[in-house]
C-alpha cells in the first residue's frame, strides 16, 4: 500500500495531509509527502496497485469533516476544492483516468479546510479530522501498532 | 441610453495561473475604460521574517516563496549573500548551480507549455480535456517534468523545496556517475524538446505586436542564470547593485503586489522573451539554428509567441544541462568556509519566468537585517495590464466568453506566478457580461 500526503505545511491547513503522514510514520507507517502537482502525483503512484492519497479541500462542509472517495469510482470535482497547486491532487486524478494511469485502487481521503495563508499554524477544527484520518489508515495497515491493528470497516 | 454599450470582462478567478488573482476589464463602445488585474491575498511577509535569521537560513526559508520556481529563490539568496560577504565560489559550484537551474527550467517550461498554455491554443479548457485527444502530447510532457524533477532532486536533495544549496557552495554534491546516469534521459529530453519547439511554432498566434522594453540579465559568454549586468533594449546596462536606482515598486490600489516600473519609463517585460531578444547570439549554434528554422528571431514582439521561446529555452536547459554533466569534476568541497561580516549584497537571477531580485543586508554577527525580494511577476504586472489594454478593444465584437478565454490565453502567455508575486490559486473561473 502506498500512502501519500499532500499539501504544504507552510500553508495554514493546507499542512494537514502532511501531518496526517508524520502521524502514520510514528504510528511505523510507511507515508511519502507530495507538494501535490499534478504531473508528480501520478509518476509517485506509478506502478503502484493499491494507493492512498490525502489532502485538503473546501467543498463547503463542516470545517474538519473527513470525506472518502473511491477515486475509480468518482469523477473528482475540480471547482469545489482549493489548493495551492496550479494543477492539483483533483487534476492528477482525472489527468490519470484519461491516460489510463490510475492505479487499480485509489482511495482519496480529504479533510475540509478554511485557513490557506501562511503559517504552520492549522485550525483546532482540522485536528479531530486528522486523527480520524489517521486511524482509518493505521487500523486497516499491517505495519502498525495492535492498537490500530483492527478490522477495516469500509471507507 | 447614450448609445455607447459598455461591455465588461470579469474573470473572478483565473485558472491555469500559479496563484489567485482576477481581472477586469471595462470596455466602452471600442475604448478601453479600465484594466485591473488584481490580486487579493494578503501581501508577502518573507522579507519581514527573514530579518533576524542568520544568512545561512535564507536559501531554505526563501524557496518557500513558491512551490514551482524554489531554486530561483535560492539562487538569487546565495548570490547576494556571497556578494555581501565577498564570497568567490568555485567553477565546479558553478556549473553545478547551472544545472541547478536546467533541472527547474524544464520543470517549469514543461508544465507551463504543455500544461497550461497549449490549451488555449488548441481550444481546449485544460490539459485534461487537451489529454482525451493528444494523449502522447501529454504523455511527452509527464517525462520531460519527471527529468526536470530527476535534476533538482539530486543536486537539491530532494523534488520541491530543496535543501541542498548553500551559501558558498551546495551541503552535498552529486558524484561524477550519479551525474552520468542523468545523460539518457537528458538526451531524450533533448529530442522531445525539439519536438516541443517544431509543435508549438505550429499554432496559431493573434497578431499582436507590442513595443516592448525588455529587460534581463546578459553576462559576457553564456545564456543568462545567475549571473551578468542587467540590460534592456532601451539602454539600461547596469550592475544589479544599481536595480533600486533604476526601478520602482508601486503600491496600486487594487492588488496587494507591487507594480514596478523604470524610473521616468513605466512597464517593462521580463522572462524568456526578454532573455531571448537580448541574448540571442548568446545561445549555442544548434540552439540558434532550431529557433531560425521555425521562423524565431529576435526581436520577437508577440508575447503570444512566448510558448515557442520557452520551447527554445526547453532545448538550450537540456543542451546547457549535458554540457554541464560531461564538464564536471567535482570540486574539492561542496561549499566555500563562509565568515559573519558586516555587508549589504544584491542579486538577480533568471527565474523561468523572469529575473528575481534579492537584497540582503548582514551584521557582524551574519543576522539578517533588511531584506527585500521582487519576484518576476510583480515586475510583470503593469506589462500585463498594458498589453490588455492594447488588446481588449479588438476583442469589442466577439462573443463575451471568447473575448474573457482570449484575456486569459495573453495572460497566460507571461505565465504569471502570482504566488510569488502574493499568492494562492482558486480552481474556478466565472465569467459574467453587462450591457447596457
Amino acid at each position: 500500500m502506498l500512502i501519500i500526503g499532500c499539501g504544504n505545511r507552510q500553508r495554514s491547513d493546507d499542512g494537514a495531509g502532511i501531518v496526517v503522514v508524520e502521524k502514520l510514520r510514528e504510528l511505523g507507517v510507511k507515508a511519502d509527502t507530495c507538494a501535490g502537482q499534478a504531473a508528480d502525483l501520478i509518476e509517485a503512484w506509478t506502478g503502484a496497485d493499491d494507493v492512498i492519497v490525502v489532502d485538503v479541500v473546501v467543498t463547503g462542509a463542516a470545517v474538519g469533516t473527513v470525506q472518502t472517495w473511491d477515486a475509480r469510482q468518482v469523477l473528482i470535482s475540480r471547482k469545489a476544492p482549493a489548493s495551492t497547486h496550479g494543477l492539483g491532487v483533483a487534476e492528477a486524478i482525472e489527468l490519470a483516468r484519461v491516460l489510463g494511469r490510475l492505479p487499480a485502487r485509489l482511495q482519496v481521503y480529504v479533510i475540509e479546510g478554511q485557513r490557506f495563508e501562511h503559517g504552520a499554524k492549522i485550525s483546532p477544527e482540522l485536528h479531530s479530522g486528522i486523527e480520524e484520518v489517521v486511524h482509518r489508515i493505521a487500523r486497516a495497515h499491517p505495519a502498525c501498532s495492535n492498537e490500530y491493528r483492527l478490522p477495516a470497516q469500509g471507507v | 441610453m447614450t448609445g455607447r454599450a459598455t461591455k465588461t470582462i470579469r474573470v473572478n478567478t483565473l485558472a491555469r495561473v500559479e496563484g489567485e488573482g482576477s481581472l477586469y476589464i471595462k470596455l466602452v463602445g471600442e475604448r478601453v475604460a479600465d484594466v485591473k488585474l488584481k490580486i487579493y491575498e494578503p501581501p508577502r511577509f518573507f522579507e519581514a521574517f527573514l530579518r533576524g535569521r542568520h544568512f545561512s537560513e535564507a536559501p531554505d526559508i526563501t524557496a518557500r516563496i513558491c512551490g514551482i520556481c524554489p531554486i530561483a529563490y535560492q539562487m538569487s539568496a546565495v548570490h547576494a549573500i556571497e556578494r555581501a560577504l565577498g564570497i568567490q565560489i568555485p567553477p565546479a559550484v558553478r556549473l553545478l548551480r547551472r544545472l541547478f537551474y536546467c533541472g527547474e527550467w524544464i520543470e517549469s517550461h514543461t508544465l507551463h507549455v504543455y500544461m497550461l498554455h497549449a490549451p488555449d491554443f488548441l481550444g481546449y479548457a485544460d490539459a485534461i480535456a487537451m489529454a482525451k485527444d493528444h494523449r502522447a502530447v501529454v504523455e511527452k510532457a509527464l517525462r520531460l517534468k519527471k527529468i526536470g524533477n530527476r535534476v533538482v532532486q539530486l543536486l537539491g536533495g530532494r523534488e520541491i523545496h530543496p535543501i541542498s544549496a548553500a551559501v558558498g557552495g551546495f551541503y552535498k554534491v552529486p558524484t561524477e556517475q550519479q551525474l552520468r546516469d542523468l545523460v539518457g534521459d537528458l538526451e531524450w529530453a533533448l529530442e522531445a524538446s525539439l519536438e516541443t519547439v517544431r509543435w508549438t511554432a505550429s499554432l496559431e498566434f493573434p497578431n499582436f505586436e507590442q513595443d516592448y522594453e525588455f529587460v534581463a540579465l546578459r553576462h559576457e559568454g553564456e545564456y543568462p542564470f545567475n549571473e551578468g549586468r542587467l540590460v534592456s533594449n532601451r539602454g539600461l546596462d547596469i550592475d544589479t547593485a544599481e536595480y533600486e536606482d533604476h526601478f520602482l515598486e508601486l503600491h496600486v490600489k487594487h492588488s496587494n503586489a507591487l507594480h514596478s516600473v523604470v524610473r521616468g519609463r513605466g512597464s517593462y517585460l521580463v522572462g524568456p522573451l526578454a532573455r531571448f531578444n537580448l541574448n540571442f547570439d548568446k545561445l549555442p549554434e544548434t540552439v540558434q539554428r532550431v529557433a531560425i528554422d521555425v521562423g524565431l528571431r529576435p526581436p520577437v514582439k508577440n508575447i503570444f509567441r512566448s510558448i515557442v521561446v520557452r520551447a527554445v529555452e526547453l532545448v538550450f536547459a537540456c543542451a546547457e544541462a549535458l554540457r554541464a554533466i560531461r564538464e564536471y569534476e567535482p570540486p574539492a568541497s561542496p561549499r566555500v568556509e563562509v565568515h559573519n561580516r558586516i555587508g549589504v549584497g544584491q542579486a538577480i537571477t533568471e527565474a523561468p519566468r523572469g529575473i528575481l531580485y534579492h537584497r540582503y543586508a548582514l551584521d557582524e554577527n551574519g543576522k539578517i537585517l533588511a531584506a527585500k525580494i521582487v519576484p518576476p511577476t510583480s515586475q510583470n504586472q503593469k506589462r500585463i495590464e498594458d498589453d490588455l489594454r492594447e488588446y481588449a478593444p479588438r476583442l469589442v465584437a466577439a462573443p463575451i466568453e471568447e473575448a474573457t478565454w482570449k484575456c486569459e490565453q495573453a495572460i497566460r502567455s507571461y505565465d504569471p506566478c502570482i504566488s510569488c508575486a502574493t499568492h494562492f490559486l482558486k480552481l474556478s473561473v466565472d465569467r459574467e457580461e453587462n450591457t447596457d
